[in-house]
């Protein structure tokens, strides 16, 4: 056998074994869930009136926050996901089957690549059933051309992709469950401090910087512009090199981690 | 003259492993004839599983020459890996799908084709008495159950070489004969096992050949009745109740070893049945009268005691203390 085919092979079994575990026990996956749900809610319900002031200038109504958060509360609910990626990880790393997995003559990335694949597919499902709230509470992207719509799943995948890899480094890193769950938080914490809420622009001017040029703010821009039509400018090319670069930086760490002597 | 290393399965030549500046293995020597039970002895952190872990190609070693299945550790692991089961001491099954999820889940990783997976995996619950528990999730599984879950995953791509690394650690005594029941089996069918452990009665029990391992050195290897004849020969045991017949007695038998606590004398001798005659001869002609005699012939725990710091041996080279 090749070793693309190995690879492919072993990896897709690794992959039905996660997600085996995903669906036995969903209550971590839907934990997740619950807070980029809780946090759409209380900003259009609770803190809209008010918000939407300070977007439109005093002039917009609710429903243009609502345009205005979801993309942002769909590339938290990707940081959120992966949490999950570094607390399985991590759980699966202090188990002996890793052990077994080490001492037979399979490819020897597919353990990595199994909860990889997994934790993708987990953040597409979760960003569907977070945007499918969303359009319950008036969200519409009527204006967007299907390539747009295209380019926008394929952003979200490729933002997936790059925080999954970086969650894994963190649950490789870490010694146990509890400490990747931590490790994790600033995935889920990222989006406050972007411009998920409000625009970087309403930020003080010394934290600008920061907020536009972590990776949550160019890949919420982009979004918001692929599905709403607003201006997207250097954003793009900013989301999809912070998303190579993670990618690679957290495949890195993680393989290197993986091919590290067990203690 | 190439026949001998083939004959091998497991080859080592020098393995040396150290974590930090604490030696586990210190140079050890080993050699495992194909098809026949290696047991490694040892006390508790002598570096038994590490030495398991490196020549499974868990863990890789500082240095030494090794080679398992005919092929070189360092240069062809993936090539090892092919030939090798290993059921490590912590059980290596996934505790979260069920017994059934699991053997699918090695079949799959042994690339046997779908119809092939489930025949094996049912084959191996029946053989190991898990077709009941086969649906329930295995963090439901006792200790036993684990255990035979575990080798009978290990033997699902039908490995000539396993590596078992205290196999019956935590078992109760009725598992744990049926593991010795299994092992047995497993090299009837032509596999070599090479297993750790720190029961000697184990390593009696099963292995062809056993290796003692002290301080990250092999003190001492060879057959149990050869590492048996290492240690001074055996004695009888006379035991009294009286004390009054107990200080007859040890006036009486100067040479033998009085254990005053225990109201009991220590005689030296082989065990054979002459010998036996004569001490019972003299006993009655000294008038001694014991309550209990019995006779101890040296079996592995002597040699285990003497070998891994126990008593003295005048016949084996001890290092000095620094």
């Amino acid at each position: 056998m090749s070793t693309l085919s190995l690879a492919v092979r072993d990896s897709s079994t690794m992959l039905r074994r996660n997600l085996l575990h995903a669906r036995r026990y969903p209550s971590l996956t839907l934990n997740l869930l619950l807070t980029p749900i809780m946090l759409l809610l209380l900003f259009v319900y609770i803190f809209g009136d008010v918000m939407s002031a300070g977007i439109g200038g005093g002039s917009a109504d609710r429903s243009e926050y609502v345009a205005y958060i979801v993309p942002g509360i769909l590339m938290m609910t990707i940081g959120g996901t992966v949490i999950g990626a570094a607390v399985s990880v991590a759980t699966d790393m202090s188990e002996g089957i890793i052990a077994r997995f080490r001492t037979m003559a399979i490819h020897r990335g597919s353990v990595l690549i199994g909860h990889v694949v997994g934790s993708v597919l987990q953040c597409v499902a979760s960003v569907v059933v977070v945007g499918a709230v969303a359009v319950a509470i008036g969200f519409r992207s009527t204006g967007a051309t299907v390539l747009e719509w295209l380019a926008a799943f394929g952003l979200l995948v490729l933002f997936s992709l790059a925080l999954t890899w970086i969650a894994v480094g963190m649950g490789m890193a870490s010694p146990s469950a509890e400490a990747a769950g931590n490790s994790a938080q600033p995935l889920i914490l990222l989006p406050l401090i972007s411009s998920a809420f409000i625009p970087a622009g309403t930020m003080p001017g010394w934290f600008q910087p920061i907020a536009e040029y972590q990776p949550f703010t160019p890949a919420i821009e982009t979004l918001r512009g692929l599905l709403l039509g607003s201006a997207i400018g250097d954003n793009w090319w900013i989301a999809i090199l912070w998303c190579v670069g993670l990618t690679a930086l957290g495949y890195r760490w993680s393989t290197a981690s993986f091919n590290r002597d067990p203690k | 003259m190439t026949t001998t290393s083939h004959s091998l399965a497991i080859e080592a030549k020098g393995l040396r492993k150290a974590y930090g500046d604490r030696t586990v293995l210190d140079g050890i020597d080993l050699a495992v004839p194909a098809g026949s039970i290696f047991a490694l002895l040892g006390p508790n952190g002598a570096g038994k599983t590490t030495a398991v872990k490196i020549l499974s190609t868990l863990v890789t070693a500082d240095a030494g020459e090794l080679r398992v299945g005919g092929h070189d550790l360092a240069s062809e692991p993936q090539a090892v890996r092919a030939s090798i089961g290993v059921t490590g001491q912590f059980s290596a099954v996934d505790g979260l799908i069920t017994g059934e999820e699991n053997m699918l889940l090695m079949a799959d990783l042994h690339h046997l084709s779908r119809s092939e997976g489930r025949r094996t995996a049912a084959e191996l619950l029946e053989r190991f008495d898990l077709v009941e528990a086969a649906s329930k999730p295995v963090s439901t599984y006792s200790g036993g159950m684990k255990r035979r879950l575990d080798i009978a995953m290990t033997l699902v791509g039908a490995p000539r070489i396993i590596f078992l690394d205290e196999p019956t650690t935590g078992l109760d005594p009725r598992s744990r004969h049926t593991m010795w029941g299994i092992i047995r089996e497993l090299v009837s069918g032509g596999v070599t096992v090479f297993l750790t452990t720190q029961y000697l009665e184990e390593a009696d029990e099963l292995a062809d050949r056993i290796a003692v391992l002290s301080n990250g050195r092999i003190a001492a290897e060879g057959s149990a009745e050869e590492l048996k004849r290492l240690v001074p020969g055996g004695h009888v045991r006379l035991r009294f109740t009286d004390p009054a017949a107990y200080q007859a007695a040890a006036a009486t038998l100067r040479e033998a070893t009085a254990d005053d606590e225990a109201l009991s004398l220590q005689i030296p001798s082989g065990g054979s049945q002459r010998e036996l005659r004569s001490i019972l001869d003299w006993l009655d002609s000294a008038g001694v009268e014991a309550d209990e005699l019995t006779v101890h012939t040296p079996d592995l725990d002597d040699v285990f005691f003497a070998l891994t710091g126990g008593t003295n041996l005048p016949d084996q080279t001890k290092e000095t203390v620094r």
